[in-house]
């Protein structure tokens, strides 16, 4: 790769300066947050030979592919962020184009149209626009004055919602919430004002009963209806929150320990090594692990925004924050649902829930934030 | 607005890359304590669970081995408005895995087919269905075990977990054949069905209803599924029962359907492809829906064989086709009184007017001889004579004056040209054209041809035989007319408290004057005294009015002659006809369609006068013997 070439002198040069860590500082990669990454996942691996009723080629697929993602977040650490602001506007136009293909031509599953085949693969191309709209902001506002003003609040505003509503329309919920979640946090970091979010709070409060009657799909009603008393639908989606609570409550302060979570092995928790892995951790390594584990997410959070307001210029900023944002959302969606506290929306535990294609976006999420936190001496003049 | 807060700030105002470095991190601050206390809330409700309710969930957890299991309901029966039993249930027993327990399905698949038999229909089926169903429920994979496949089964059955022999009902229509059109059939839900129905609700049912009364009151024969909470051990065997709510079975239907007068209706019919639809005037009651050719529902209900299926489906006489509601037929000369009625509400013509048939009627600068279909002439008819002999030069010229539009206007209050409403799936609205109906579907512009061809009952206009009963329903009843409607009343299964249906009337057809309607009927009563269909008359103990009514199959040439004794049967005219009895008191409208049958009054009208007979003369043959159980026939022979 030609930029390898060039920036090789520069290479030496950070080796140099610091003895410690000059490795992980070729690879461009930050050691703490891989650190963070690489404990969750060590966990998620462990908990998912336990959930998985100890199947080993369960835990050899998602090893694949964690060592999958960890190979994409390296290669894209290597790139300099200029491609990524050069791509954006690309990668935000063919995302929507294939948004339009699957409406047009999509494959529908399990009662939603959100595959688009194309021989050999089948793929979410709503996947991609959890990418391309932080891309897709951060480059919409490199160039303009932030605070934005309200013209280019409108702009961003759309760049959001374009791909928000093609994406609720097939219908996918949880990925038009991740979605419009990352143009919203984008938006927050590039210093909307708080009276317009204050204003919007109290739009959203009274645009939720229209929203109720006309958008949402009977199935996402019952959900909703489902979350508030989980008694009335035992046989539909209340058996999974009912069976979830019950695995967590029983896990008690330290946990049934390791390979002994009845309500899991016992096929008691549906979808125990994916969406509900949580309840199958939280059963076995009771409070305390759960504790842990929040911490870790904390911290690589924490980590990762600190790096993001290290990013030397507006899209790198608001790419990095955003993206970041988007793996919190994940993490407290996840955890809310499966304690109870949120509505059941299918996001994966990131880093823990067996398969899922989201798992390559985040780690792809992280490989950008890594080449912007690396890259970012060579960018500051 | 927009402007006000856009232009105290300097258009061109400069990035300042260090104030927007120090807003970012100000944001991102905030964000870190968002973050933080998300998580605290998370963690919170962990010590909430956890630690608070521990023992609760504890005492869930060991007891661990609680299920829960759907209760289907049990599906109403249907019966007709006397009582008579249409659709029962019957107990059966079926094969059923739930995949969560099953070590290795495709071997367990071997294992049992060696025991009995299992098509690729069956596994193919059950496959698709486990893909769309939660692990821990069961899914059916063979129905209606025979006696000796249950013993078979159950010698060993411990050896497969997982794998069940479960009770259950089955429909059944004793009738067989009689009164499918109007019932219809339950069958398996298929996968289309699969993505529109509640699975909750669905959850341990395997049926729902395909056609007929069956699927347009689905709701109501289904019932409630409950549930109950099941303790097991760790095998997944039930201990007890822990906590229960009962399915609420579906309702009895009584239909309005007398099945005796659609004995009659359908026996009669026998020969021809057809419909005979039966109404009760005053409330729009159906009392008879009979479509041939028939067939039976049974073999429906757990999956038809292929073969059998093709035939039918492919069969030129379309048995599967409910002719009654979804049989397109142009109306022919049963359209005439309807005319003549618009004609007096317009004013073009009045009970006295007259023309004179020369046995065919010319546009003016047109050569094209639109004929009558006596090639002699009427001569000199007023609308009553033109009613009862039929007269189509009449028409044409009532037609024309008239125009579509206006047709159309007023015949639309009959419900002409858009479904009825009954509450069966599948109606056709049929057509009742105009010009902006001819400019939408052909993109043309509308010709007087077509104006007169409309005139007697042909061309672009079509009917269903529901439409044409219930529009002569309405013309006996004075323009009162309802609905129709096959639901007499439901029946709560466990109280028997009956609750009628309501008859729903439809806004009444008003005229300039009420004596418009007694032209018309005096018309229609001369067609059975002395005019087209005399013949029926003959012997009637009530006073009936008609209209009989033949319509072409195919348009003959300018000089051809019609000559039924050299055409093919499948290019003979419809017999068509259309009738209210008694004139006085009216309390059946009857339609009858004999497709190919030749001339209304010599085919259509005497299968009419059956019915009516039956219906008000209390004339039925026996009812056919119920069919034997299933079960009583060897399983071999299949």
């Amino acid at each position: 790769m030609p930029f390898l070439n060039r920036s090789l002198p520069r290479t030496l040069r950070r080796m140099n300066r610091n003895n410690e860590g000059w490795f992980f500082r070729l690879i461009r990669l930050d050691l703490p947050l891989l650190l963070g990454l690489l404990m969750v996942s060590g966990l998620g691996l462990t908990v998912l030979y336990s959930a998985g009723q100890q199947n080993m080629e369960l835990v050899w697929g998602q090893g694949m592919r964690l060592g999958l993602g960890f190979a994409i977040m390296l290669t894209l650490a290597q790139l300099p962020p200029r491609y990524f602001r050069l791509w954006s506007p690309w990668i935000y136009l063919v995302g929507l184009l294939l948004l339009l293909a699957v409406m047009v031509v999509g494959d529908i599953s399990k009662g939603a149209q959100r595959w688009l085949d194309l021989g050999i693969v089948r793929f979410q191309p709503s996947e991609i626009m959890k990418l391309a709209v932080p891309m897709m902001m951060g480059w919409f506002f490199a160039e303009k004055p932030l605070p934005p003003r309200w013209l280019h609040l409108l702009g961003g505003v759309l760049i959001m919602a374009i791909p928000f509503i093609l994406i609720a329309e097939q219908p996918d919920l949880g990925t038009a919430l991740v979605v419009g979640s990352a143009g919203a946090f984008a938006l927050f970091l590039a210093g909307l004002s708080w009276m317009i979010m204050f204003g919007l709070g109290l739009l959203l409060g009274a645009g939720v009963p229209l929203f109720w009657t006309f958008v949402m799909h009977d199935y996402q009603r019952q959900r909703v209806l489902t979350f508030l008393n989980p008694e009335t639908d035992p046989l539909g989606t209340g058996y999974h929150i009912i069976q979830s609570k019950i695995a967590i409550g029983s896990g008690g302060i330290y946990g049934k320990g390791w390979l002994n979570g009845t309500q899991s092995h016992l096929d008691f928790l549906p979808e125990g090594s994916t969406d509900f892995i949580f309840a199958a951790f939280l059963e076995e390594f009771g409070l305390v692990g759960g504790c842990l584990l929040l911490i870790l997410y904390f911290f690589i959070i924490a980590r990762a925004l600190y790096m993001a307001s290290r990013a030397p210029d507006t899209y790198t900023r608001l790419l990095a924050g955003s993206l970041t944002l988007i793996f919190f959302l994940y993490a407290f969606v996840n955890t809310g649902m499966v304690s109870g506290l949120l509505p059941v929306v299918g996001l994966p535990l990131p880093l823990f829930s067996y398969g899922g294609t989201s798992l390559v976006t985040i780690m792809a999420g992280f490989g950008i934030l890594m080449s912007i936190y690396s890259h970012r001496r060579t960018l500051t003049r | 607005m927009f402007v006000k807060l856009a232009s105290p700030e300097p258009l061109t105002r400069e990035k300042d890359n260090t104030a927007e470095s120090e807003l970012f991190f100000r944001r991102a601050l905030v964000m870190v304590l968002a973050v933080f206390l998300g998580l605290l809330a998370v963690a919170s409700r962990l010590v909430y669970l956890q630690v608070l309710s521990h023992e609760r969930f504890t005492t869930l957890s060991d007891g661990n081995r609680i299920r829960v299991q759907p209760l289907p309901p049990t599906r109403g029966f249907i019966y007709d408005r006397n009582g008579v039993l249409l659709a029962e249930n019957l107990a059966s027993y079926h094969l059923e895995i739930t995949g969560e327990q099953v070590q290795d399905l495709d071997a367990t698949l071997e294992e049992l087919h060696q025991r009995i038999d299992l098509t690729d229909a069956d596994i193919e089926r059950f496959r698709k269905m486990a893909g769309r169903t939660p692990d821990y429920i069961g899914v059916p994979l063979r129905f209606r075990l025979t006696d000796e496949e249950i013993a078979r089964l159950a010698i060993d059955l411990y050896r497969f977990p997982g794998v069940e022999i479960k009770a259950d009902l089955t429909r059944r229509y004793p009738l067989g054949p009689l009164g499918v059109h109007a019932v219809g059939y339950v069958g398996r839900i298929d996968e289309s069905e699969m993505r529109r129905i509640d699975p909750g609700q669905y959850s341990g049912s395997t049926h729902i209803g395909k056609v007929g009364v069956e699927r347009s009151y689905e709701d109501l024969l289904r019932g409630r599924t409950g549930w109950q909470q099941v303790e097991t051990n760790a095998e997944g065997r039930p201990l007890r029962i822990l906590n229960r709510t009962p399915p609420i079975p579906g309702q009895h239907l009584y239909l309005t359907i007398d099945i005796r007068l659609q004995a009659v209706a359908e026996k009669v019919l026998e020969g021809y492809n057809g419909a005979i639809v039966a109404l009760d005037p005053r409330n729009g009651e159906i009392l008879a829906l009979a479509s041939q050719p028939v067939y039976d529902p049974n073999p429906f209900v757990n999956g038809i064989d292929f073969a059998s299926y093709r035939t039918l489906n492919t069969s030129k006489d379309k048995p599967l086709l409910n002719r009654a509601l979804r049989g397109m037929y142009p109306p022919g000369s049963t359209i005439k009184p309807l005319m003549a009625l618009t004609g007096l509400e317009y004013g073009v013509v009045n009970r006295h007017s007259g023309v004179f048939c020369r046995g065919s009627y010319q546009l003016p600068g047109s050569s094209h001889k639109f004929r009558d279909w006596k090639r002699s002439g009427h001569g000199s008819v007023s609308m009553d004579r033109a009613i009862a002999q039929s007269c189509d030069v009449y028409f044409y010229d009532l037609a024309l004056k008239l125009g579509i539009d206006r047709t159309h206007q007023f015949l639309d209050q009959f419900s002409l040209g858009r479904p009825t409403g009954v509450d069966l799936p599948g109606e056709k609205g049929g057509v009742l054209p105009s010009q902006a109906w001819k400019r939408q579907s052909y993109n043309q512009s509308w010709f007087a041809g077509d104006t007169l061809s409309a005139g007697i009952g042909q061309g672009y206009l079509l009917t269903t035989p529901l439409q044409l009963a219930h529009s002569t329903a309405a013309i006996a009843q004075r323009g009162v007319h309802f609905q129709p409607r096959i639901l007499h009343a439901s029946e709560d299964p466990g109280a028997r408290v009956k609750t009628l249906a309501a008859p729903r009337p439809l806004p009444l057809v008003k005229v300039r004057d009420p004596q418009f309607w007694e032209t018309i009927i005096a018309g229609m009563v001369h067609v059975i005294e002395g005019g087209t269909a005399h013949k029926i008359g003959i012997g009637a103990k009530y006073r009936i009015a008609g209209k009989t009514g033949t319509a072409q199959v195919f348009t003959l040439g300018q000089s051809q002659r019609y000559d039924a004794k050299r055409l093919a049967k499948h290019l003979l005219d419809h017999a068509l006809f259309v009738a209210f009895a008694p004139v006085e008191d009216p309390r059946i409208a009857v339609a009858v369609i004999a497709e190919n049958g030749g001339g209304g009054s010599s085919t259509a009208a005497p299968m009419a006068r059956k019915v009516m007979d039956a219906w008000l003369l209390n004339k039925y043959d026996a009812l056919p013997e119920p069919l034997p159980a299933p079960d009583a026939a060897p399983h071999e022979s299949e």
